[in-house]
C-alpha cells in the first residue's frame, strides 16, 4: 500500500514515470498546489520496491507492507539499505 | 542496520517539517539528495546531536534548514571554511557539508581545493546541477561544453571542472559521483563516505528543470530525469572504453559522465595528525620539564 501526503505533493509524476510494475495513476482529487497527486491504480502489480518513495523529491510517498495480505509475495518491503524489511 | 522502516517515520525523525514543504521547484533533484542521506544516517544510526551541516548559498544549500539537527547556513563558498572551523573547535562533531556547484566549484573553490588537500575531516556533499540556479541560471564552472545559460546566451565556450578528478589529485580519502535518479548505489556511498576519516565528497549530479534543463531544451520532469540516465556510465566502463574501445566508441564518451567510486583510500585526516603532533611535542615537553626538575633537585 502507498499512502501519499496530499499536501507536499508538487505533482511532477516522477513516481508514476518511474514505477517499474506501472502501478500508480493520477488521483482525481486536485490539492491545494492544483495538482493530481498519485495513487495505486485498482488493478495493480506494487511489490513494495520503494522506488517511488525514494525519487519523490518532495517525501510525499510512504510505501507500506500489506500485512494481511493472501499472496504471500508481496508484501515485502524492501529496505533502501539492502535487504528487506518486514 | 536501521530501525526505521517506513518513509514516515524517517521524515518524523529527520525532518523539520514546520519547514516542509521545500521551496524547491517541481521537479528538483535537492530533495532526493536529502532523502538519501537521510537513509545513509538511520542505517548509521549516528546520534544526531553529534552531526552538525554546513552550507553556503543556493539552492542546494537550502538543505540543512530542512533537517531536525544543528545547521549553519553560511556566506557563499565559504562552507567548507566554516565547516574546517567547527571540526578543529569540537573534534567530537561529524561535519556534513550541504553545497552546490556555483558554491562549491565557483566561488568556492580554492576553499574545496584547500580542504581536500589537507584532507580535513568532514563529508562534503556536493549537488552538481550545472548552473546557478538560485539565481536564475547563469553559468557555473561545472555547466557542460555548449550548454545555454543566461551569461551564455549563444552557448558555453568554456571546459566545465571535473570536481571528482580534481578532488581525486588532491588525494581526498573518499570521491564519487552518482546521480540522483538511483536510489541503491548513492544511499551505500554516502554511508561509506560519511564514516570515512578525512575528506570525503559524494558529488550528485541533480536536475535543475527551471534555470538549466528549460534553457537547454531537455523536455519536461521525465525527459530531463531519463537525460541524466542516457548520459552517464559507470566509471568502470567508461575507463575501459577509453582504453580499448574503437575511435568511434570513445567520441561517443564525450558527452557522458562516469559515474561511480573514484577514490577509496584511508590516509589520516587533518585532525588526526594534529592530535599525534600535539601528544608529540606534549611528550617533548613533559620529558623537557622532568629534565629540568632533576637539574633543579641536583
Ligand atoms: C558573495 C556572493 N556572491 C554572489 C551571490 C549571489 N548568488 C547567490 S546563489 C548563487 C549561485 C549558487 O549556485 P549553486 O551553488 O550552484 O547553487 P544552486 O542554486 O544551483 O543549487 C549566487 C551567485 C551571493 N549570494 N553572495
Ligand atoms: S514523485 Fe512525489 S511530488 Fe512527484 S508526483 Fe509523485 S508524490 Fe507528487
Ligand atoms: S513501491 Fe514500487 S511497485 Fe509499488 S508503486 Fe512504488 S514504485 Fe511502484
Ligand atoms: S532553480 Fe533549479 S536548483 Fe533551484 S529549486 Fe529550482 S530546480 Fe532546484
Ligand atoms: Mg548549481
Amino acid at each position: 500500500m502507498i499512502v501519499v501526503n496530499e499536501d507536499w505533493c508538487k505533482g511532477c509524476n516522477l513516481c508514476i514515470e518511474r514505477c517499474p510494475v506501472n502501478a500508480l495513476e493520477e488521483s482525481d482529487t486536485i490539492n491545494r498546489r492544483g495538482v493530481r497527486p498519485p495513487r495505486l491504480k485498482e488493478v495493480n502489480e506494487c511489490n513494495c520496491c520503494r522506488l517511488c518513495e525514494l525519487v519523490c523529491p518532495d517525501f510525499a510517498i510512504t510505501v507500506i507492507p500489506e500485512e494481511k495480505k493472501k499472496d504471500v509475495k508481496k508484501p515485502l518491503l524492501r529496505s533502501p539499505v539492502g535487504g528487506i524489511n518486514r | 542496520m536501521t530501525e526505521i522502516k517506513t518513509a514516515e517515520e524517517l521524515n518524523k525523525k529527520y525532518l523539520r517539517e514546520g519547514m516542509w514543504p521545500t521551496i524547491f521547484c517541481n521537479g528538483c533533484g535537492n530533495g532526493v539528495v536529502l532523502e538519501y542521506t537521510f537513509w545513509a544516517l538511520e542505517e548509521l544510526g549516528w546520534d544526531m546531536d553529534k552531526v552538525v551541516f554546513v552550507s553556503g548559498i543556493g539552492c542546494s544549500s537550502r538543505l540543512p534548514g530542512y533537517i531536525n539537527a544543528d545547521g549553519l547556513h553560511t556566506t557563499h563558498g565559504r562552507a567548507l571554511a566554516f565547516a574546517t572551523g567547527i571540526k578543529a573547535a569540537n573534534p567530537d562533531l561529524n561535519v556534513i557539508v550541504f553545497t552546490g556547484d556555483g558554491d562549491c566549484a565557483g566561488i568556492g573553490g580554492n576553499h574545496f581545493i584547500h580542504a581536500a588537500r589537507r584532507n580535513i575531516d568532514m563529508t562534503v556533499i556536493m549537488i552538481n546541477n550545472f548552473i546557478y540556479g538560485m539565481t536564475g541560471g547563469q553559468l557555473a564552472p561545472t555547466t557542460p561544453f555548449g550548454s545555454i545559460a543566461t551569461t551564455a546566451p549563444y552557448g558555453n565556450i568554456e571546459h566545465p571542472f571535473d570536481i571528482c578528478n580534481l578532488a581525486k589529485a588532491l588525494g581526498a580519502n573518499y570521491v564519487a559521483r552518482w546521480t540522483v535518479t538511483h536510489p541503491y548505489q548513492p544511499i551505500k556511498s554516502l554511508k561509506r563516505a560519511l564514516q570515512k576519516k578525512g575528506f570525503s565528497l559524494v558529488e550528485f549530479l541533480a536536475p535543475c528543470p527551471t534555470a538549466y534543463g528549460r534553457r537547454n531544451k531537455l523536455g519536461d520532469i521525465k525527459k530531463l530525469w531519463k537525460w541524466y540516465e542516457d548520459h552517464t556510465i559507470l566509471l568502470e566502463d567508461y575507463e575501459r572504453i577509453m582504453s580499448y574501445g574503437s575511435e568511434e566508441e570513445k567520441e561517443a564518451m564525450k558527452d557522458m559522465f562516469p559515474i561511480g567510486v573514484f577514490q577509496d583510500i584511508d590516509k589520516p585526516g587533518f585532525f588526526e595528525e594534529y592530535q599525534k603532533l600535539v601528544a608529540r611535542l606534549m611528550g617533548k615537553n613533559n620529558k623537557k620539564t622532568a629534565e629540568t626538575e632533576a637539574v633543579i633537585k641536583k
